[in-house]
């Protein structure tokens, strides 16, 4: 168990690329985390979520803005904050993509994998204005991130 | 790895092998072509087998939704075939389990078609 959290801090570009960049950097922290093949399938897929709302809904594709992943260990889980450059949105407005009349939309699912994939999942507003999502996964009972 | 899609003909249902993740960019795109090609040249059964497809992101499950849509829209049936438990899992979840036509066996999905 690590004596203080550890920090990881990226600025990324607004490019798709940045999508599986931003989970292959999460991945390799959860893996040396401890996280099992299906935490890390669930961790890797919000990430790339998280990433894909900040590129189109947040920084609008825009290059001349950033996005922001920090990911911390702390003691019990790991948090993952992605943070965008856009307007910033209320959870309480977007459309619930289970209900009928939204179920056949071609978008609108990524916040709800999220909150289904890990233990905690927010949205606030980020230092800039933009949106922050927050989300953790707890570590697997007895696993710890090793020092 | 990138989606690579092979169709092949039964009768006259086409069925697509897909290999590889459907996800936003490279895999949804690929996807669109697939099925616009087979669209346009006048195939209105087709079954994506997804059996080695074993990511789908929100951007993937729009483009099957999409492409189910385009589907009835033009008189077609799409169905889908042998889900990995993940793909399963998140049609599950989404509530896109009951929309699809979903089969777990090749026969089975063929005698599906009117």
């Amino acid at each position: 168990m690590p004596s203080e959290p550890k920090r990881i801090e990226v600025t990324l570009e607004t490019v798709l690329d940045s999508v599986d960049l931003a989970e292959s950097i999460v991945m390799r922290v959860a893996e040396a985390a401890g996280f099992d093949e299906e935490d890390l399938h669930k961790i890797g897929m919000s990430v790339r979520e998280g990433v894909i709302n900040a590129y189109n809904y947040g920084n609008q594709q825009d290059r001349g803005r950033k996005l922001f992943l920090k990911v911390e260990l702390e003691e019990k889980r790991m948090v993952i904050r992605i943070i965008d450059q856009g307007a910033g949105f209320d959870m309480g407005e977007v459309p619930d993509p289970l209900a009928e009349e939204n179920l056949m939309r071609t978008s609108g699912r990524g916040l709800f994998l999220m909150k289904s994939f890990m233990d905690e999942f927010t949205v606030q507003r980020g230092p800039t204005g933009g949106a922050e999502l927050v989300m953790s996964k707890n570590y697997p009972d007895k696993v710890a991130p090793k020092n | 790895m990138n989606l690579q899609g092979t169709p092949r003909q039964v009768g006259d249902i086409t069925i697509v092998d897909l290999s590889g993740r459907i996800t936003l960019g490279d895999g949804s795109v690929v996807l669109r072509e697939i099925l616009n090609e087979l669209t346009h040249g006048g195939h209105l059964k087709i079954i994506l087998n997804l059996e080695d497809v074993d990511y789908i992101d929100s951007s993937g499950i729009g483009e099957l939704v999409s492409a189910y849509a385009t589907s009835q829209a033009g008189n077609g049936e799409l169905k889908l075939l042998n889900l990995t438990r993940r793909v399963h899992d998140l049609l599950q979840i989404t509530k896109l389990y009951t929309v699809f036509d979903i089969y777990s066996d090749e026969r089975s999905a063929l005698a599906g078609f009117r």
